[in-house]
Order: structure tokens, then C-alpha cells, then sequence
């Protein structure tokens, strides 16, 4: 289990330090002069050092001279300056990972209850009127547009009934926490119903197949209560794999924030990232993407883990 | 009678497992085989699940290739030249032909490999189900609107259209119901009557061997235990193991069954194979020099034609 | 004939191919019908959409301020913008980007993950492992930033001219271009799935012994054996693909105005919410049913094209 472990965190070192060479080429290709515009960023560069580096590791200096002066920097903590904010990307960056981290727990906390309820609840009476609404609420999260259903809500709940705010956070940094929390409600709600969609669909099949086995009929056949059988058997041993499934969503769940905190005008990762891009704020962009990248893998490591953890021969293969 | 098929010292060696930090391990299914089988010549392979029969098989089939040893056909050692001379047949029905391909399709599909036109495989391809007794209506049906035993005649069919000379016939009866198993048989042996086609006849149940085959090779964890004529087999078997396998032939009121040749224990795992005689831990007449030295497979006394590989054979 | 007695064949009409038997068992789904009544109706009128702006004789894209934020009437059936342009005319000719990149990309998605997941699957081994590492990262990746990223890629600096850089067809093929790149994914998933289901299969066996090549097994028993979960799978991408799309065009990187599709005519939504709220309403009900109705045919398919339904009529 070990050698697995060590294995797969090799694997993973590999597959950030692609990625990021990756990103580096994708985000030289936006337009405008890379180099340059990552210099701009730091007020504390002269003229005749910018000139300087602009030789050194200027554009026309192979990929890979640039690359790897970016990555030497990095490795050493300095991701360089944003050229919009004319801060260090990290201490921009900082309060935005905050951010997109309250959005996306509050999140997963309503979901995955939510998920585990409404599954069970099909899978009670597979077929019934719950298990059809169940799946139709399924269907729909998988074929509504996120950031319509965003201005829908907006439009309904702030503009006509006026009775959330539209926006995802309140004007004053400091602001009470009814009021921040008030204020996400709307992008939680957009978030959660995306999520739990997928979700659901899959609690529901994995305790299907969980009540038709032998476990389930000798519970039932000791006379217990269906709730207890539902809820103590079955749920248990279905949500072993939700785990993997969970931490496999987060490049689904980020995708989703980014859009979310695009519409409610919430400074997280996500709108850090796109307002990035739109501003061709090389450095930013650069870091933002590489570090969604990260914790996207290592989630997705952890959820390799937790299965290998779980089922030992995934180890033995 | 000319030879048609040589096996020289076939070895067979199955990677298993092995990983980026994990040397693999080595399965010796096939040790040390070495057989030759003439033209018209029936020869059955007979051992219990995990002998490597069916493995043995696959190599003369040419599905498999060899870790060691030669396989000469018509005294060509080269696979490519038993493509389509030797056919195959294999277990399942249900799995042995292609469900979204007609009958006549998946019949004459050997010859669609040599490059027949298709008017041609259509007319060999109902010849061929004639041949296995289905009429030519069946030639344009499913496979899944036919019967197990129906599917397995296919099957044949399908072998028989190219004009093979050996067919490898991987336990062809296992999996149909007894009451077809011999219609299937006696198809088999008439077919091998009219065409002279070799058969591999691999199985475990040696009711059917003895009824098809000329000569019979018992196979025990990939090695070869005994070889030997059909009558000579089953009247005066020389090895310990063949003895105890047809005393596990059920026989209604034939008298007791002798107790002393039962098997005992399971097969060990071919990956920890036994030393010297890999038979000794389950052998009644084990002694100290069957774990330590392997017997060769030598003629039992006074039958020079019968050769078995046992330190106490009779 | 010899000894043997043939068992008695079932009697089935010539005609009982698996396939009519799928499209009855499709044309009895009501839910599916429907759904493809719709989309083919859909498509009709947004192919539609060039005959229909000369017949009312005006421009989808020219604006006149004039007449902006007009009620529905007979002139213009759902109105008009804030440009004062058709309201109608703007959805159908976005329905054809839409529609048009859902299927393309849907398409080079297919042949990409098939390809890909066809070899890993046939292959095996040290191929098959690199291979799925590959898209197992790119499945687990946060698709909207990477594809805002490549959105933002500037043409002209991979060698296209300015002019054929920024221009309509180039912006097209490009967001088709970046969504099947990450898209083919399920795809491949499914391909090796299937792949490695079918190649040891006795009838691949027996095709092999008789002198098959790798190439004859692959497309004459393999592709065809896989092809059921395949076409469910491309189904469901194009109404996936309409999803990442209009998203994407939504945020600005996709399809830029004043080429219309549903996504980009809801980019000024947010700031029109006040003045005129129904014009961020009707493209999002039409992604909305669009992608739907693909989903809904998708899963007749598979319950139509379901093998165990095979054995029976």
C-alpha cells in the first residue's frame, strides 16, 4: 500500500510539472507579449532590469529557457506579480482560494445529505412517484444551462420578489455573518442543485443494488424496520464509493464556481482566474489555473487512495 | 501414417501480475510437451480444470504462442502456415459467434479471409450447414434465434468450411445439455469419418474420449502424465493419475468402484507446481523419489506404443 | 444426410434484424418520440433561418435603436433586443451555431476517443496504461477554466493571418476545436471498455485462427460489437457539448457578437435583468429544451438498443 502511495505521488509530481509547462505555452499564446506583460506587474522592477530580463528571458529566447526561469522562481515561492492588481499573485490569489473554499463547503455540506436523502428515497420505491421526480430533478441538472439558472434565480428572487440579494457577497468586507451568509444563499442553492444531481442518480443505483443482496434480505428477514434497514444497512455500505465519486467531482464542482462567482460578483478562484484571462494577466492566469490544477489532482489522488484503501485489490493488479 | 502435427519440448510461461515496482511472476502452464499426431488421427487431451489442455490447445491452434519448443505442421514450423489448416472450436456457443453477423457471415467468414468473392461464401457457407444437418434457411438468421446445441453446429460449420485439416475442439460439449451433447458427437465423429480431419479433442470428460478418439494424452499442470492408444488406455492404464481419473467415471451397476485409486487433496497451484513428480502429493504410491526426481515419459512394460512418465508405473 | 436430426429452426421473418427491432422498441417510448420531434423540428427551423430573414426582409445583426425593447407583435413575433434587432430571427440563427458546433464537435469528440480508447483497449499493457493516465487526468480536470484558456488563445500567434484569426469561420472551428480536445474523454472510456470486453471473445479467437489481422478484428468484430454504448455516448455529448458551448460563449470566449447564439445573447442579460427580464428568458429555455430532448432521446436509445432486449422480440 505503501509503494502505491509513493507510486502515485510520483505520478502526480510528473503530471503537475506537464501541466504547468502546458499552461505556460497556453497562456504565452494569449495575446500580447508574455514576458513583458509579466514584468509589468512589479513596481519594484526599473526600467534597465526590465530591459535586462526582457534579453535574458525575453520572447525571442526558446520555450524553454523561459519556461524554466519561470519554474526556478517558482520553486523557490515567487510566482511573480499580477499586472492588473500590481500585487504579488499570491496575495491575490490568497483571499480568492478563501473564498471559493466557503462557496464550495457550504456546498458539499448541503449535498451530500441532500444527496443521501433524496437517493434513498428512490431507491426505496425504484419506479414510484419519488423515484420519477428524483430522476427528472436528475435529468434537469444535467441539461439546464448553470449560468442561466443563476439569472433565472436572480431575477426572480432579487428582482421581482427582492427577497435575496443578487449578489454573492456583501458590499462590506466586514459584514455580519447573517449578511454573508444571506448574501450565498442564491450561488449555493445554483451550486447544490448542480451537484447533488449527479450525485443522486448515483446513491440511488448503488443502494438499488445494495438492497437486492443477501445482507439486506437477512436484515429484513430479523424483522427490522425498513427505515432502520434503509438507513443503518444499505446507505452505509452504498456511500463507501460516494467517497471516490466526491472527490472526483471537484473539476465539475470548480467549473461550476467559476461560473457562479462570475454572475453573483463573488472574488473567488473562479472569477480571479476569468477576470485573469480576460484582462491578459499572464502571471495570474498562470498561477490561478495551475493551482485549480493541483488541487484538482490531488483530489482525484485522494480519491484513488481512499478506493485503493478501500478495495485491496486495485493494490495487487 | 504421415504426420501431421510435431509439438517439440513445448513450454509455456504466463506473466502474472508485476507492476511499476513489482517484479512479475512467471506461471508454467505448459512444461515440457512434446507430441505428434498423424493425418486422420484423432488425439484427445484429457486432464482436470487448470491441466493447461486448453492452453496446449491454443498454441497448436496458433492463438497462443510458445515460451519454448517447435510446432511443426506439415513440417513447417511456421505459424503462419497453419492459419485457417488448423480450425477451431471452442466451448461456449454463446460466445463463439459474432451476434451482429448472419449465419451465412459468420459461417464462411474463414473464407472471407482468404479473399473468397461473397456469392462463393454464401453457396460453401449453406454446403457447410447442410453438412452439420441445419437447413439453408438458417443461413440468413441470428445467431441469438438458435439453440445452444443449433449455435455449436454453426461453430462447426464454420470450421468445416474451409477445408481444414486439424480441428482443435476445446471441450465442444461442456456446455450443451446432455441430451445434445450426443447428436454433437456424433456429428463430430461423422465428419471425422468423411473428411479424415485430425481432431484435438480436448476435455475432461472421458466418457466422450473414449468413444471419438484414436490415441489419448492425460495432462496433469501442464505436464504430460501419459500417452497412449484409446484401448490401451482405458483397458490397462499405466499411470497412477489415469487409473484414478477413470475410476471417477460414473458407472451404474458395474460393481463397487476399486477404493484404492481415489484422488486425494485438490490440484496444487501451478504457480508453486510440486517438486520432482509433480503428481506425488496427491498419489497413492508416493515415495521419497517422486518429490525429488521427475520421471521421464517412458513405455510402460511390454507396451512400447503406451509411454507414461511415473517412477511405479504398470 | 448423415445420422444426425436437425432441431427444428425458429421460424422468424427475414426481416427480424436486430435494428427494426430496436427502432420499434424506440418508436414506442413517448418520452423519446417527442424529443425527437422536437429537435427535428428545432433543426428544420434553424436551418431554416436565412430563407425566414428574407422573407421578413430584415437583418438579424443590423440594429436599429429605434425600435429597441419592443413587446411581441405580429412585425416581431418575441420582440425585439436591446440593438432593436429580431428577437426570433437572433434564436434561430443562434440555434444553428448551437446546434451545428453540438454535432461537429460531438463528432471529432467521437473519432478521437475511439481512436484513442481502441488502441488502449486492444493493446493493453504499457500503451493502455500511459493512455488512461492521460485521460484520466484530463477527466479530472476543471474543464470551464482550461477551455476559457484555450478560448483566449490568439490565433495569429500559431501562424493563422490576422484576418483568418478573428474571422467567423475560424472562431467557429476554433470552440469546436478546444471542446472535442477535452471533451473525448467519456468516449475513450467507453471504446476501451468495450474494447477489451469483446478482443478476447471466442469469435474474435476464431477469426484470429484463421488468419485474421489486428486491423479485420477491430473493425469487423469490435467496432460493430461496441457501437451500442458508443452511440448512446455521443448522444449525450452533443447536448453536453450545447452545455459547454453556450457557456462559454456566455463568459465572452466562445462565439463572439455579433454572430448570435444562446449563450452570447445572455451575456447582457444580467445588466437588461431591469428593462427587459423575458430577454434572458427565451435562449436559456431554448438551450434548456434543447438539451433535454437530447437526453431524452439519448436514453430511449439505450433502452431501445439494450442487448438483453435483444433475445426477445
Amino acid at each position: 500500500m505503501l509503494r502505491y502511495t509513493i507510486s502515485r505521488l510520483l505520478q502526480a509530481v510528473i503530471v503537475i510539472l506537464v501541466m504547468s509547462l502546458l499552461l505556460y505555452m497556453l497562456i504565452g499564446l494569449m495575446p500580447g507579449d508574455p514576458v513583458e506583460n509579466m514584468l509589468e506587474g512589479n513596481p519594484s522592477l526599473t526600467p534597465a532590469v526590465v530591459a535586462q530580463m526582457r534579453a535574458l528571458y525575453g520572447v525571442d529566447q526558446p520555450l524553454y529557457i523561459r519556461y524554466g526561469h519561470w519554474l526556478y522562481s517558482a520553486l523557490q515561492g515567487d510566482f511573480g506579480y499580477s499586472s492588473v492588481y500590481f500585487r504579488p499573485v499570491l496575495v491575490v490569489l490568497g483571499p480568492a482560494v478563501l473564498q471559493t473554499a466557503k462557496l464550495l463547503v457550504a456546498t458539499q455540506v448541503i449535498s451530500i445529505p441532500l444527496a443521501m436523502f433524496l437517493g434513498a428515497l428512490a431507491a426505496r420505491k425504484p419506479g414510484g412517484w419519488m423515484d420519477n421526480f428524483v430522476s427528472l430533478f436528475a435529468f434537469a441538472s444535467i441539461s439546464l444551462p448553470g449560468f442561466w439558472t443563476s439569472l433565472i434565480l436572480i431575477i426572480v428572487f432579487a428582482v421581482k420578489l427582492g427577497w435575496l440579494p443578487a449578489s454573492g457577497t456583501p458590499l462590506m468586507t466586514d459584514a455580519a455573518l447573517s449578511q454573508q451568509l444571506l448574501h450565498m444563499i442564491l450561488p449555493v442553492t445554483v451550486l447544490t442543485f448542480f451537484h447533488v444531481g449527479p450525485l443522486v442518480r448515483y446513491v440511488r443505483a448503488s443502494m438499488i443494488e445494495t438492497l437486492n443482496s443477501d445482507f439486506i434480505r437477512t436484515a429484513r428477514a430479523k424483522g427490522l424496520s425498513e427505515t432502520t434497514v434503509l438507513v443503518r444497512h444499505a446507505l452505509r455500505n452504498a456511500l463507501i464509493p460516494l467517497v471516490t465519486v466526491l472527490a472526483l467531482s471537484f473539476g465539475t464542482l470548480f467549473s461550476g464556481a467559476l461560473v457562479v462567482e462570475t454572475i453573483f460578483g463573488m472574488l473567488g478562484m473562479g472569477k480571479v482566474i476569468y477576470d485573469a484571462i480576460s484582462n491578459i494577466d499572464f502571471n495570474l492566469a498562470l498561477v490561478g489555473l495551475l493551482l485549480a490544477t493541483i488541487v484538482t489532482l490531488l483530489s482525484s489522488l485522494l480519491a484513488d487512495l481512499a478506493y485503493a484503501w478501500l478495495d485491496p485489490r486495485i493494490v495487487l493488479k | 501414417m504421415t504426420e501431421l502435427l510435431r509439438l517439440d519440448h513445448i513450454n509455456v510461461d504466463i506473466p502474472i501480475g508485476g507492476g511499476l515496482f513489482r517484479p512479475r511472476a512467471w506461471l508454467q502452464a505448459i512444461n515440457d510437451v512434446s507430441l505428434s499426431v498423424a493425418k486422420g488421427e484423432t488425439l484427445a487431451l484429457v486432464g482436470e480444470s487448470g491441466s493447461g489442455k486448453s492452453t496446449l490447445g491454443f498454441v497448436i491452434a496458433g492463438l497462443r504462442k510458445q515460451t519454448a519448443g517447435q510446432v511443426a505442421f506439415n513440417s513447417n514450423r511456421d505459424v503462419e502456415g497453419r492459419k485457417s489448416a488448423v480450425q477451431v472450436i471452442f466451448q461456449d456457443p454463446f460466445s463463439a459467434l459474432d451476434p451482429r453477423m448472419t449465419v451465412w457471415e459468420i459461417v464462411s467468414e474463414p473464407l472471407r479471409l482468404k479473399g473468397a468473392s461473397s456469392k462463393e461464401r454464401f453457396s460453401k457457407s449453406v454446403e457447410a450447414l447442410d453438412q452439420v444437418g441445419l437447413p439453408p434457411e438458417a443461413a440468413h438468421r441470428y445467431p441469438h434465434q438458435f439453440s445452444g446445441g443449433q449455435r455449436q453446429r454453426i461453430a462447426i460449420a464454420r470450421a468445416l468450411v474451409a477445408e481444414p485439416e486439424m480441428i482443435v475442439a476445446d471441450e465442444p460439449l461442456s456446455a450443451l445439455d446432455v441430451s445434445i451433447q450426443s447428436q454433437v458427437l456424433n456429428l463430430l465423429d461423422d465428419i471425422k469419418r468423411r473428411h479424415g480431419i485430425s481432431y484435438i479433442f480436448i476435455s475432461h470428460d472421458l466418457g466422450v474420449v473414449r468413444h471419438l478418439s484414436d490415441r489419448v494424452a492425460v495432462l496433469y499442470l501442464g505436464r504430460l502424465m501419459e500417452v497412449a492408444s484409446r484401448d490401451d488406455l482405458f483397458e490397462t492404464p499405466s499411470h497412477p493419475y489415469t487409473q484414478a481419473l477413470l475410476n471417477a467415471i460414473p458407472r451404474i451397476g458395474r460393481g463397487r468402484r476399486k477404493r484404492e485409486n481415489i484422488l486425494r487433496g485438490e490440484m496444487p497451484s501451478p504457480l508453486a507446481p510440486p517438486s520432482g513428480c509433480v503428481f506425488h502429493t496427491r498419489c497413492p504410491r508416493a515415495q521419497d523419489i517422486c518429490s525429488q526426481e521427475r520421471p521421464e515419459l517412458l513405455p510402460a512394460p511390454g507396451r512400447p506404443t503406451q509411454v507414461s512418465a511415473c517412477h511405479f508405473k504398470d | 444426410m448423415s445420422i444426425v436430426t436437425a432441431e427444428k429452426p425458429i421460424i422468424r421473418p427475414r426481416g427480424a434484424s436486430i435494428w427494426s427491432m430496436r427502432w420499434g422498441r424506440f418508436r414506442r417510448n413517448p418520452i423519446a418520440m417527442i424529443s425527437l420531434g422536437f429537435l427535428l423540428i428545432l433543426t428544420l427551423a434553424c436551418a431554416m433561418a436565412g430563407p425566414i430573414e428574407g422573407a421578413m426582409g430584415i437583418n438579424h445583426n443590423s440594429a436599429n435603436l429605434y425600435i429597441r425593447f419592443q413587446e411581441p407583435s405580429s412585425r416581431h413575433w418575441l420582440g425585439t433586443d436591446d440593438l432593436g434587432r429580431d428577437v426570433l430571427l437572433r434564436l434561430l440563427f443562434g440555434g444553428r451555431v448551437s446546434i451545428a458546433v453540438g454535432l461537429l464537435a460531438t463528432l471529432i469528440t467521437a473519432v478521437i476517443g475511439i481512436t484513442i480508447g481502441v488502441i488502449a483497449g486492444y493493446v493493453g499493457g504499457k500503451l493502455d496504461s500511459i493512455l488512461m493516465r492521460m485521460t484520466d487526468c484530463i477527466i479530472a480536470l476543471p474543464l470551464i477554466p482550461l477551455l476559457i484558456v484555450l478560448g483566449a488563445v490568439d490565433l495569429s500567434k500559431i501562424g493563422l493571418s490576422r484576418e483568418a484569426a478573428t474571422s467567423p469561420a475560424a472562431v467557429f472551428l476554433r470552440i469546436v476545436v478546444i471542446i472535442a480536445l477535452v471533451d473525448w474523454t467519456t468516449i475513450a472510456r467507453i471504446a476501451r471498455a468495450g474494447t477489451m470486453s469483446v478482443r478476447n471473445v471466442d469469435y474474435v479467437r476464431a477469426a484470429t485462427v484463421s488468419g485474421a489481422s489486428g486491423r479485420y478484428n477491430v473493425f469487423v468484430h469490435i467496432l460493430p460489437n461496441i457501437a451500442t454504448p458508443l452511440i448512446v455516448a455521443m448522444t449525450l455529448s452533443v447536448g453536453r457539448i450545447i452545455l459547454f458551448e453556450s457557456t462559454l460563449s456566455f463568459l465572452g470566449f466562445g462565439i463572439v457578437p455579433p454572430t448570435p447564439t444562446w449563450g452570447n445573447m445572455l451575456t447582457n442579460a444580467q445588466e437588461l435583468i431591469l428593462s427587459a427580464p423575458l430577454l434572458a428568458v427565451y435562449p436559456g429555455i431554448l438551450i434548456f429544451a434543447t438539451v433535454m430532448a437530447v437526453n431524452f432521446v439519448g436514453d430511449g436509445i439505450r433502452s431501445a438498443l439494450d442487448p438483453r432486449e435483444d433475445g426477445r422480440h
